[in-house]
């Protein structure tokens, strides 16, 4: 005699509301090759770039579905010559357009193209305040232009965002990080927390912040806080790994965020084409519509009624959704399972013990793997992985 | 002794009736039919507002003062006694951002 499966819930996967966020990813190029990217490792091998009419279709579809935020993303947004099209039929259909950009190739014509074309709002990513570690971690030599894009991005009049990946190579210089935004005027500060997904995993034991670095940056944060108060809004998000209590990966899975990858296969979340076993479809044959609603990618971990122990009794499990879905796969191998950065996770030790070796690791034992084509090829090639391709050079400060 | 706390919110109420709100920069309020409702719209976030907040922001258009929009909504609603409530909300959007004014000089 077996026990009878509990039923799934009639509610368990609600009809979900509209798309609202869609983000598009134009483009893996980037002239960057930042060692946190959490574009897939097999980058190289998606280089069929949807094409411009594809992209109008899209949008229109999206908008028809309800979406409103548009995120215009990468890679390097601005390396699409047709950035200014997308733009203004984006404009035209009444969504609030977001250019997520490292800046590069954002000179003054550009930008009032941009303007032009109705463009909302630019989010400018930064790697550090310093030059030196600016350049290191990005690989190439773009402090100096995110000066000068601040400015160009404060000269359209568009609100200015802007947004720093911390990590263990520079959380310290967090107070640095806060002052040069404030110099520039941003009127939001993003200080996000690496999250461990492609090549941010690839690099963790390097990445990985200690309880004390975090404690000290969220410290100086509150100090900037009660300085600038509503001046400039600062959002410090906490890295999953160090809390021990997950959210609500994407607000839920098929919930509010559609992702167009840039060769057009439609994702729940940026990271989900890493799951085994998934098949997403691509919007060059398959209507948005179709895909937010009846695609079995996207209805896969809609709601609750996938979940298994220790999620499917647990009294969080509305708040968290069981977090993400990327993260029990990477850690767990086990696309159900709890996310194991979930202190009620039976993986949590897994975790725990990242954070932990993380700290007794010296910055130059392992090297730093940047995110370019060569790295990508090598590492999505099958048979035994090389050595991927290192820099030759050590972090100035660590 | 002086009680600014006993005279300031007077003051302001009066200031406040003869501004001229518009929506902020860097916001967008639209008509969303696939939510039924006036939604707020700034870099990757979005408000929904209740009907009566998007009837008063869908007013402030950065021609009328607010008394002229305590006039129009009450007229719109055959109603009285608006006053209090819209200067409570335009307080609030100011507050956020989501409306600006210039002070009269």
């Amino acid at each position: 005699m077996s026990t009878i499966p509990a039923l799934p819930s009639a509610d368990a996967a609600p009809r979900p509301g509209p798309p609202l966020w869609l983000l598009a990813e134009l483009t893996y190029r980037c002239p960057l090759h930042c060692v946190f990217c959490f574009n897939p490792l097999d980058f190289a091998k998606h280089a069929d770039e949807l094409g411009t009419d594809d992209w109008l279709r899209v949008l229109r579809e999206g908008r028809e579905l309800g979406a409103v935020q548009l995120g215009l993303s990468g890679g390097e947004p601005l390396l699409r010559d047709d950035l200014e099209v997308i733009v203004a039929e984006a404009r035209r259909l009444g969504f609030y357009s977001n250019l997520l950009t490292s800046g590069v190739g954002l000179t003054p014509a550009r930008a009032r193209a941009l303007k032009d074309a109705g463009l909302d709002h630019v989010q400018l990513s930064f790697q550090d305040s310093t030059r030196e570690m600016n350049d290191f971690l990005s690989h190439t030599k773009t402090f100096e232009l995110k000066g000068r894009v601040a400015r160009i991005i404060k000269d359209q009049g568009w609100p200015m965002v802007m947004n720093v990946v911390l990590h263990r190579l520079n959380i310290d210089h967090v107070d640095r990080i806060i002052g040069m935004a404030h110099e520039f005027g941003a009127e939001y500060l993003e200080l996000a927390n690496t999250q461990y997904y492609s090549w941010a995993f690839l690099n963790r034991s390097q990445l990985l912040p200690t309880h004390e670095q975090l404690r000290r940056a969220e410290e100086c944060t509150d100090r900037w806080r009660s300085q600038v108060g509503d001046r400039m809004r600062i959002l410090f998000v906490a890295p999953d790994y160090h809390e021990g209590v997950v959210k609500k990966c994407v607000n839920g899975w098929g919930s509010t965020l559609l992702n167009v990858a840039p060769d057009g296969i439609a994702l729940p979340c940026h990271t989900a084409r890493m799951l085994p076993g998934m098949a997403f479809p691509s919007v060059r044959e398959t209507s948005l519509r179709e895909i937010w609603f009846e695609s079995e990618g996207f209805r896969r971990y809609r709601g609750t009624g996938w979940m298994k122990e220790p999620c499917a009794s647990c009294e969080h499990k509305e708040r968290d959704l069981g977090g993400c879905r990327c993260q029990a796969w990477l850690l767990a191998h086990d696309a159900e399972a709890a996310d194991p950065a979930c202190r009620l996770s039976p993986h949590h030790g897994l975790v725990t013990a990242a954070v932990a070796q993380a700290a007794k690791t010296a910055p130059t034992e392992h090297p730093l793997v940047f995110r370019d084509a060569a790295n990508s090829k090598r590492l999505s090639s099958p048979g035994p992985q090389s050595t991927p391709r290192a820099c030759a050079s050590r972090p100035p400060n660590a | 002794m002086s009680q600014p706390d006993a005279i300031a919110p007077g003051a302001q109420a009066s200031q406040t009736l003869t501004a001229v709100p518009r929506v902020g920069p860097g916001f967008r309020l639209q008509w969303e039919p696939a939510q039924s409702c006036f939604v707020l719209l700034y870099p990757e976030g979005m408000v929904k507002l209740n009907q009566s907040a998007g009837e008063i922001m869908k007013r402030c258009d950065g021609r009328r003062d607010t008394a002229a929009i305590v006039a129009d909504l009450e007229a719109a609603f055959s109603t009285a006694g608006l006053e209090g409530d819209v200067l409570a909300f335009i307080g609030v959007a100011g507050a956020q951002r989501w409306l600006v004014w210039d002070v009269p000089t």
